[in-house]
């Protein structure tokens, strides 16, 4: 256990200062070191982006990074994105446009469109097509999340996504 | 897709795309998985499984993996004594009975069968130590397909099935069938076989299990479908009341069916907690999801139809082969992708002579559990293969040949040649809409104008029923020793005026918080807002079965219908007493209560409620003292019907297939929902559409798995899927309260016949043909080359020669 390194780790905006193990994963890290449960594992091995989020802005797959990788950078996680209370945009979308049903994959789809649209606010359907293709759902056939992100796209929902444009500096 | 809305239509919450209540706390990340779980001091459990596919266990060496840093122990199942293993039993005379370990002893009979469990203080350290148990193997010959498992000589899997027969039935032998063929006009012959599958729900399986000292009950948190019947397992495998046991099912994400039966590492974590008395954790990774899951769907059909001069089916001939892998899954076993293939098979098609065959085999995989449709996509599939033969050989083509054989809508109830009665339904509208929509009678202007494009494009239909919500009484008839079928639920409203729903289903993606919502919504006249779901936890609602077969808004929300007419009656009796009326006069809207076209009575529900728990002294004896009715349903079956329509282009040269359009027109009466039932047309289509042309479990010569990862398993992602057409018939039943039927399956079932059917419409054109899904590009290569080599389509092959546009 001699593997340890100390890290200092902002997420969501918060900064965190702890202990990790080399090869415990980022995700690991976010769910059960840090209480941020809201990214999910889906099959570690990067295929399925359940586990994505934004590491200085930019979309990860936090199952294939360790922990001690995202020492000294911005991580945001679903939890950044509103609460029950006041979904985001996005959020919104989402429901509005039935783009979830178990609930298991849209952590990382949500936080996968956030990057997309803070870099392409106004996607055509094709590109649109093309970044949701990066991840797997397996309840909807996509059709509500194609729905959601044109929606929030079309609402000015990238434009508008301002909470992580300075930790996205970076990016 | 129908506009979500806030609001119910003309007065009514039933029948509107209300935004789903579990949203919320889902899209910021507030849900409860178990694998979010982990108190203070858990073990995680690893497995340590075979890596044979068929062997003997001639020894296990844990020392060194107990040595290991942060090791608590390694469970074998020597440790395991007095831990019955899973029966899932069919009291039948045609079915062998397999003991499924918790953990194998002495034999193991697929490659990631659970040999020992490594506990240690985190995930990370009980991997490693998995790694040094050594289990030294005498490995055995392992029979790895059915028609080997078949072959005389062949290896036993069990000793007590010596020909590798598990099931055998033929449900049905009509008297005269072969004189019928004998003298049939036409007489058509398919064979079709489809891959090995597995529901690959994005959430893996999971549990956590702990020990209660204060109460000696074990908890068991585990991502299931299936609450009741988790705790009915567990308590038998670990010799318990059942009440000594309490299962938790919380936020599960995706089943599918691979949830619906009990899974040995459900029983293990259990007993594990009991024995170590501490919290224990399991979560599969994918790939052991991928490996050593429930699979399913490894069928081969051969059906001969008779047919006359006028293109009507005068009988059906079936044998049907059901490779289940190596145990029975519990409770339903084997054999429910067996019987389901023979029983079902007919479909929509008015058919009157019907001899079937189905066996279950058994090989060294993977045991089967149902998966979404269990066997309809197959049945479907021979059947929509058949008719579209049928509609060649008598020239007819694939649209009039369906519309002559299918059930008229004034032949409803229909009892079928399985003596099955269907309720009304629109097989002919369905099919007669899903072909306008398509555009079916320009479809030979469009597929020329493709032809000469360099393209191969094809059209394919689906017609199927779709038997939904068994009772009792179908799943007695199959005779499973224990019955699921009714359902329970209590409706409870407190003395604000909001309402808790009680019920033994489970919802894990269908929106049932919802859907119930608006089914007490409108019975108690308040806003779906005021109502909660609590589901998923033995110890608090009414015993129940849980969500798997479409069985839920019919099952689930029949009785969730009758509790909230018992409610609105004592919220009735309760108004009337208040405002000195007769309950019958008295209307529940809008939160309040009045009587009919008088607002001047009108009083708040929330204050009925009030006085029903806070004031009971105003009331008579038998009014009021709480609010509370509980009610079950148990129902006859319920028949959803669809037609789907496919559209693909084909490229001749790299054989890849490129959905153009899909189009479904379904019935599933009505729809309290309509936004979470198109929801779910659209999740069953696209995993239909991944069987068709992309997923599949493949295992080399030795029965090695060769699918462990989604790089090898292909789930259809967004770029491989079209958007969907979603159109909806609606022909409400009599047999449930709320005019529903079940149709969480229907996408599931219909897709891979559209799309093999629209495969083969575009390989006709080159005199080609595939029978077995996945299609895969080389499927569809090989059998472009088989037909030029047979001389077949030459001219059209030619044609294309030079100008293919890559699809």
């Amino acid at each position: 256990m001699t593997d340890v390194h100390a890290i200092r780790v902002t997420v969501n905006g918060t900064e965190h200062e702890l202990a990790v193990e080399s090869r415990r994963t980022l995700a690991d890290v976010l769910r059960h070191d840090l209480a941020y449960p809201g990214t999910h594992i889906g099959c570690e091995h990067g295929i399925c982006g359940a586990c994505t989020v934004l590491v200085d802005g930019l979309p990860a797959r936090s199952c294939l990074m360790f922990g001690v990788q995202a020492d000294g950078r911005s991580v945001e996680t679903v939890e950044s994105l509103g609460t029950p209370d006041e979904l985001g945009p996005l959020q919104q979308a989402f429901t509005d446009q039935h783009g979830l049903q178990c609930g298991f994959c849209t952590p990382g789809f949500l936080m996968l469109i956030t990057a997309f649209l803070r870099e392409t606010p106004s996607p055509t359907d094709e590109e649109i097509r093309e970044v949701i293709a990066s991840n797997l759902c397996r309840c909807t056939g996509y059709q509500g999340i194609l729905r959601a992100v044109r929606a929030a796209a079309d609402m000015g929902a990238g434009a508008g996504a301002g909470a992580g444009a300075d930790v996205g500096a970076g990016g | 897709m129908p506009e979500a809305r806030e609001t119910g239509p003309a007065g009514r919450w039933i029948g509107a795309s209300v935004r789903r209540v579990e949203d919320r706390y889902l899209l910021t990340g507030r849900g409860r998985f178990v694998g979010d779980q982990e108190p203070p001091g858990t073990l995680h459990l690893v497995l340590v499984r075979s890596y044979a596919a068929s062997a003997t266990i001639e020894s296990i060496d844990a020392a060194p993996a107990l040595s290991h840093p942060g090791v608590v122990a390694v469970i074998t199942a020597a440790d395991l004594d007095g831990v019955a293993p899973l029966r899932g039993v069919l009291d039948r005379p045609e079915f062998v009975p397999t003991d499924m370990p918790v953990l194998a002893s002495g034999r193991v009979r697929h490659v990631g069968e659970p040999v020992a469990a490594v506990l240690a203080e985190s995930a990370y350290l009980a991997e490693d130590a998995a790694e040094l148990v050594e289990v030294g193997y005498g490995e055995l010959p392992a029979v790895v397909s059915a028609g080997d498992a078949l072959t005389a000589g062949a290896p036993a899997v069990h000793d007590a099935a010596p020909g590798n027969v598990l099931v055998d039935v033929t449900p049905i032998s009509s008297p005269g069938l072969d004189e019928i063929f004998a003298s049939a006009a036409h007489v058509v012959e398919v064979a079709v076989s489809t891959g090995r599958l597995t529901a690959a729900p994005l959430e893996g399986r999971a549990c956590v299990a702990a020990f209660d000292e204060r109460t000696g009950q074990v908890i068991l948190q585990t991502s299931t479908q299936i609450p009741h019947t988790v705790r009915t397992a567990v308590a038998q495998s670990l010799g318990m009341d059942e009440h000594q046991v309490r299962v938790i099912s919380p936020d599960v994400g995706g089943g599918f069916g691979q949830k619906c039966v009990v899974a040995r590492e459900e029983v293990l974590a259990a007993a594990v907690a009991r024995k170590l008395r501490r919290t224990v954790k399991w979560v599969e990774d994918r790939r052991e999801g991928l490996t050593s899951g429930f699979q399913a769907r490894e069928q081969f059909y051969r059906v001969r139809g008779a047919f006359d001069g006028d293109g009507r089916v005068l009988g059906l001939d079936a044998d049907i082969r059901c490779d289940v892998g190596a145990y029975s899954c519990y409770p339903v076993t084997c054999g429910v992708e067996v019987l389901m293939a023979a029983n079902e098979l007919p479909g929509p098609y008015r058919v009157r002579s019907y001899r079937a065959r189905s066996r279950g085999i058994a090989t060294n995989k993977t045991p089967i559990a149902p998966y979404r449709g269990v066997s309809r996509p197959q049945t479907v599939l021979a059947m929509e293969r058949l008719m579209d033969e049928a509609g060649r050989v008598t020239g007819l083509g694939p649209v009039e040949v369906r519309d002559r054989n299918l059930i008229d809508a004034a032949e409803f109830p229909y009892r079928n040649v399985m003596r099955v009665s269907y309720d009304a339904g629109t097989y002919r509208e369905s099919l007669a809409r899903c072909a306008e929509l398509l555009g079916y009678t320009d479809w030979p202007a469009v597929q020329a104008r493709a032809l000469a494009d360099g393209l191969l494009a094809g059209l394919g239909l689906s017609c199927f029923v779709e038997p939904t919500a068994y009772g009792t009484a179908s799943f007695g008839l199959r005779k499973m020793t224990i019955v699921p079928g009714y359902e329970q639920a209590t409706v409870r409203m407190d003395p604000s005026g909001s309402v808790l729903v009680l019920v033994g289903t489970h919802s894990h993606g269908q929106g049932h918080a919802t859907a119930y919502a608006q089914i007490v919504a409108d019975a108690v006249g308040i806003d779906p807002g005021r109502v909660r779901l609590r589901q998923g936890d033995t110890e608090l609602v009414p015993h129940g079965w849980g969500t798997f077969a479409s069985r839920s808004i019919v099952a689930g929300g029949g009785a969730v219908a009758r509790a909230s007419a018992d409610l609105a009656g004592q919220l009735r009796a309760i108004a009337a007493h208040l405002i000195e009326a007769a309950p019958g006069d008295v209307e529940l809207a809008g939160g309040r209560a009045q009587v009919r076209g008088d607002p001047a009575t009108s009083v708040p529900v929330a204050e009925l409620a009030r006085v029903a728990h806070h004031a009971a002294h105003l009331l008579p004896d038998g009014l009021g003292r709480g609010l509370e009715a509980t009610a079950s349903f148990d129902p006859e079956g319920t028949f959803s019907n669809a037609t789907h329509g496919a559209v693909v282009e084909v490229s001749p040269s790299t054989g890849a297939v490129r959905l153009v359009r899909y189009v479904v027109v379904e019935d599933c009466g009505v729809m309290i929902n309509p936004m979470i039932v198109d929801g779910q047309v659209a999740g069953g289509v696209a995993q239909g559409i991944g069987a068709a042309l992309f997923e599949e479990l493949c295992f080399d010569a030795a029965g090695q798995p060769v699918s462990g990862s989604f790089v090898d398993y292909l789930v259809p992602t967004a770029a491989d899927l079209p958007d969907f057409e979603i159109h909806h018939l609606c022909t409400p039943t009599t047999r449930t309260p709320t005019g529903s039927k079940g149709m969480g399956e229907g996408g599931t079932i219909g897709a891979p016949a559209a799309v093999l059917n629209a495969v083969n419409d575009a390989l006709a054109q080159v005199g080609a043909a595939v029978d077995r899904i996945p299609v895969r590009p080389a499927d569809v290569v090989a059998a472009i080359a088989a037909a030029r080599g047979a001389d077949l389509g030459r001219a059209a092959i030619g044609g294309l020669a030079g100008s293919r546009r890559e699809t």
